[in-house]
């Protein structure tokens, strides 16, 4: 590791930091979860073992994100300054709904907590649908651009007086953000189908998986046809300057035959497979095919706005202040300390997936919930 | 570089202010309680006493609910790095943002995978594997700690980084110089220590409560009896890593510990201060009394500061306006010199658009020689380096003094309570009670005096607050700080409303 050169850091941590985000993005089962609450629980009982089942994991996914921050921070710190100094309010509207997220399973059903429990439920829901929603757009402008520029010194200007809010207002960046609610809430209708041993539950999930799989279609189409026809940003790799250029993004797609445009492909596939035996075959399984085609296709997205001279965080206020992973990078020597320290990372992953196989080794019931040793904690 | 606009500045400091209280409201209990947590439980594994799973499972609920607003509000702090001080971020972050990744990485997912064991692992796992869960997140928690505290000791005293002028930034050039530093370990020892010793503030707090209430009397004693042990031994260490704090502050910022003291001139066996009045029209360089009424322990100063009699300890006068019979350089020829490496800095990057070589690497070298005052390049007057005094004096005397009756407090608990006393001393459960309170106290009053005490640097010497901010508007950053003020405020409120709710409801609520 101490031989790599700073090309090949580099990336080496688009690609850790691909890796934490497709996680993430699995991991959104729980907001998924949560924005599906209203709808597929009908009592209260039914509620509780959601929420119960939800309330689990939703530190899991909450400290991905918090993974996910410090890595960026780490390894592409302009992109950390830029970015969360720049597109202000997307970032705090989005921190904002997760600070709701973090109090409310806790304290939902505790007596006395001042604003009642339905607030909390409600808490949940935005976390669930317009946390996911901005997290999309924020996303898409690594294809769309932001109106930015940086000086001399790599000090950020940001030139939209919303501050980042324009992001959701462009049809490419809302339709991703959509795509991604209706992925999310896939996953969480799978993983609850998992998760709960209840047979009403288990039938609505089923189908709630169905049914959000067709609302995502018309958005995965547009997104598909937009990025294989938009004009692309690209870095000229001789001068190092930035241009735009047709068909860019299709372009990467298919320079990477295999973690671009098959991992793109396989991890649709995955998708469909999964939903459709958790429909048609009643398995309780469907969350694993989807789980890893959402880690692919997340990966093939990530890769192609990163990888192959594409500036992941483009400027189209000024082209030549767009980020790629070559100028926002951290320095070869942290970047190899930090190098060192991913080592960590399969053991990690080992003892979380150990420890929750060993929780979820039987299923969540309503009789778990009541009685001597009931484990209804939110 | 230019400067941000000082309005906006201020902002965002008294946004930063504000989050980290918050956070810090919350997380020193988590850091001690999850030990408290696991000492009951280990009792139990041995005992196989209900009572004390009882115990146990009481403690948990109220730790679980601090725990989740100690969360909500890190996460801000986190984020707040990148959105409020993005000049900060992109000039320190080779440096700072690897402990705040190792953090994530090594602490946070222990914390919250043990987490979710803790809770709903009682009847899905074996006892040990739960207890050792237990443990588990009590030392992720402390390890958070560590990390967040390898990152802000760096600030205070910068290490094991050079200035790169080409990126226009500070790069790591050694990973355990900054792990390592003596300013991160004092800092840590002394910040855990201080959780440990509220989480027992906390314990024998409540419990006395309960005592006064005539409620749960076995639980309480049996609580009291494990967290006055561990508070005693706690306060002991705080003391002892307190002073080690001070120690190395007077070596690495003696600007904050001449705030500390309200030591204005330097002098050879410089007196503490026991208790003060300071005189709030007292101006570096004039000739006011500093305090209009004070106490003093002749000498101590130098003894506490060097650990040398009679050593001499610089005052506030004496690093703003210089003392060369000390070797001390005046803040007039930090600045002077700070300029000079602006000016060439600006001038190199100039010279290397244009393709002038000569030129660059001239303004190169005269940049390297006056590089280490670079931050001081920034100020106009030399008292700008001064921080706000009675502030940073009146805090550390609260905390000190605070700190020097807790460990009193839990001998004469522990005294009457093996007397089989205690239930008697209504007078001393009342105070138990009241310390809970007093401990928070002396917790915010140990970070204003390390944060207050340091301004106006952002990072020591080098990079000033008013540079490190981002370019955002007053009214931004005004609206974010009533957003956060209004959302914490409330958690705070439904946090405490429920605590309480859950104390009256008590182990038997189970
Ligand atoms: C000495 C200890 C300490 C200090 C100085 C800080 N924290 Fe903290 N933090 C903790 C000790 C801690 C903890 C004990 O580990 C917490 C508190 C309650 C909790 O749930 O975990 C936590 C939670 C916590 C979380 C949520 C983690 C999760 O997903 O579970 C974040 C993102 C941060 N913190 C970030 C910060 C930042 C950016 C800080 C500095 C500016 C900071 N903390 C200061
Ligand atoms: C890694 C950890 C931390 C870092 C990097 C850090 C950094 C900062 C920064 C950048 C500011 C704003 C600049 C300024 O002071 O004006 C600040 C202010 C402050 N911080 Fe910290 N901080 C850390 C932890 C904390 C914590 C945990 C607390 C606990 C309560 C705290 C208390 C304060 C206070 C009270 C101020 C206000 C001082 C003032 O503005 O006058 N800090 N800190
Ligand atoms: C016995 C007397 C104590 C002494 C001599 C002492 C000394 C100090 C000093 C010198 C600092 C500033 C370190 C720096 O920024 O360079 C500090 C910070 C701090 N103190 Fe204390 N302290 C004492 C008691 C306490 C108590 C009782 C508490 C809380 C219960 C406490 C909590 C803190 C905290 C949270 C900080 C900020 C974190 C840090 O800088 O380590 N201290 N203390």
């Amino acid at each position: 590791m101490g031989s790599l050169n700073l090309t090949q850091l580099q990336q080496l941590w688009w690609l850790l930091v691909s890796v934490v985000g497709a996680l993430f993005v699995f991991l959104t089962f729980v907001q998924g979860g949560q924005c599906l609450l209203f709808g597929v629980a009908k009592t209260e009982s039914e509620k509780s073992l959601v929420i119960n089942s939800l309330g689990k994991k939703w530190e899991l996914t909450f400290t991905t994100l918090v993974l996910f921050g410090g890595a960026l921070f780490a390894a592409f710190p302009l992109f950390y300054a830029t970015s969360f100094g720049g597109a202000y309010w997307v970032w705090i509207l989005i921190l904002f709904t997760f600070i709701l997220q973090a109090v409310s399973y806790e304290f939902r059903k505790k007596p006395n907590n001042l604003l009642g429990s339905k607030v909390y439920e409600v808490f949940l829901y935005i976390n669930g649908s317009l946390g996911i929603i901005l997290v999309g757009a924020a996303i898409g402008t690594f294809f769309t651009g932001s109106n930015f520029s940086l000086n001399d010194y790599n000090l950020v200007t940001w030139h939209s007086s919303t501050r980042g809010l324009e992001a959701a207002f462009n049809p490419f960046n809302l339709a991703f953000g959509l795509f991604l609610l209706f992925i999310s809430r896939i996953l969480g209708a799978l993983y609850l189908n998992n998760n709960i041993d209840h047979s009403g539950l288990r039938e609505r999930t089923r189908n709630a998986a169905f049914k959000n799989l067709l609302f995502s279609l018309p958005f995965l189409l547009y997104i598909l046809f937009s990025l294989a026809t938009m004009q692309g940003y690209a870095i000229n790799p001789e001068t190092g300057k930035v241009f735009l250029e047709e068909g860019k993004y299709l372009h990467n797609l298919l320079a990477m035959p295999i973690h671009g445009l098959g991992f793109l492909v396989v991890g649709l596939l995955l998708v469909i497979y999964g939903i459709v035996i958790a429909k048609f075959k009643d398995s309780i399984r469907g969350i694993w095919p989807v789980g890893l085609g959402v880690v692919l296709v997340v990966l093939a997205i990530m890769f192609i706005a990163g990888f192959n001279n594409t500036p992941f965080y483009p400027s189209s206020f000024d082209l030549q202040s767009s980020l790629s992973i070559a100028n926002a990078s951290s320095s070869h020597y942290t970047l190899t300390a930090m190098s060192y320290i991913s080592i960590s990372i399969p053991f990690i992953l080992a003892y979380i997936i150990y420890v929750w196989s060993l929780l979820d080794a039987r299923k969540l019931t309503e009789e778990d919930l009541t009685g001597e040793m009931s484990e209804d904690k939110y | 570089m230019g400067y941000a606009d000082i309005a906006q500045v201020d902002w965002a400091r008294a946004q930063f202010a504000l989050t980290a209280m918050y956070h810090w409201i919350f997380v020193p209990l988590t850091l001690g309680l999850s030990f408290l947590i696991a000492f009951f439980e280990t009792i139990y594994f041995k005992t196989g006493n209900e009572e004390w799973k009882k115990i146990t499972k009481f403690w948990m609920t109220l730790f679980g609910i601090n725990f989740a607003v100690g969360v909500a509000t890190g996460i801000i702090l986190e984020f707040q790095f990148g959105t409020n001080w993005s000049n900060y971020s992109w000039m320190v972050g080779d440096i700072f943002g690897a402990p705040l990744a190792a953090e994530g990485l090594f602490a946070f997912f222990l914390e919250t995978t043990f987490f979710a064991v803790m809770f709903f692992g009682w009847n899905r796992v074996s006892k040990k594997f739960h207890l050792l869960s237990t443990w588990l997140v009590a030392i992720g928690s402390n390890l958070s700690a560590l990390w967040i505290l390898v990152a802000n000791a760096w600030m205070q005293h910068p290490i094991g980084m050079h200035f790169n002028p080409d990126s226009a930034r500070f790069e790591m050039q050694d990973f355990w110089q900054v792990l390592g530093s003596p300013v991160a370990i004092s800092h840590f020892v002394h910040a855990t220590s201080s959780g440990f010793l509220l989480a027992s503030l906390f314990v024998v707090g409540i419990s006395c409560w309960f005592l006064l209430k005539k409620r749960y009397l076995k639980m309480a004693q049996r609580s009291i009896a494990v967290a006055a042990v561990f508070g005693l031994i706690s306060s002991l260490f705080v003391g002892l890593t307190g002073d080690e704090s001070a120690f190395i502050a007077a070596q690495k910022q003696p600007m904050k510990l001449a705030a500390m003291e309200g030591l204005y001139r330097g002098a050879n066996g410089a007196d503490m201060i026991a208790m003060g009045i300071v005189n709030s029209d007292k101006k570096p360089g004039d000739q006011e009394d500093v305090f209009k009424a004070v106490i003093k322990v002749p000498g101590m100063l130098s003894i506490l500061a060097n650990r040398k009699i009679g050593s001499f300890v610089p005052g506030i006068d004496d690093l703003v306006y210089g003392n060369p019979e000390q070797g001390i350089i005046s803040t007039d020829t930090k600045i002077a010199r700070g300029k000079i490496a602006v000016a060439q800095l600006a001038r190199y990057k100039g010279a290397l658009k244009s393709g002038d070589e000569n030129t660059a690497t001239q303004a190169l070298q005269a940049f390297r020689a006056n590089e280490q005052y670079l931050g001081y390049g920034y100020f106009d007057k030399v008292e700008d380096v001064v921080p706000d005094v009675p502030l940073v004096f009146y805090n550390f005397h609260l905390m000190v003094t605070l700190g020097a009756l807790f460990p009193l407090l839990f001998l004469v608990i522990l005294f009457y309570l093996y007397r089989g006393k205690l239930l008697e001393k209504r007078w001393l459960l009342k105070f138990g009670f009241i310390s809970l309170f007093l401990g928070y106290l002396a917790q915010q009053s140990g970070w204003i005096v390390a944060e207050v005490g340091r301004q106006p640097w952002a990072i020591q010497d080098l990079l000033p607050v008013s540079v490190a901010s981002s370019n955002l508007t007053v009214g931004t950053v005004q609206t974010t700080f009533f957003m956060f003020l209004l959302v914490f405020t409330v958690l705070l409120l439904a946090e405490v409303g429920i605590m309480m709710k859950q104390i009256k409801i008590g182990p038997e609520g189970e």
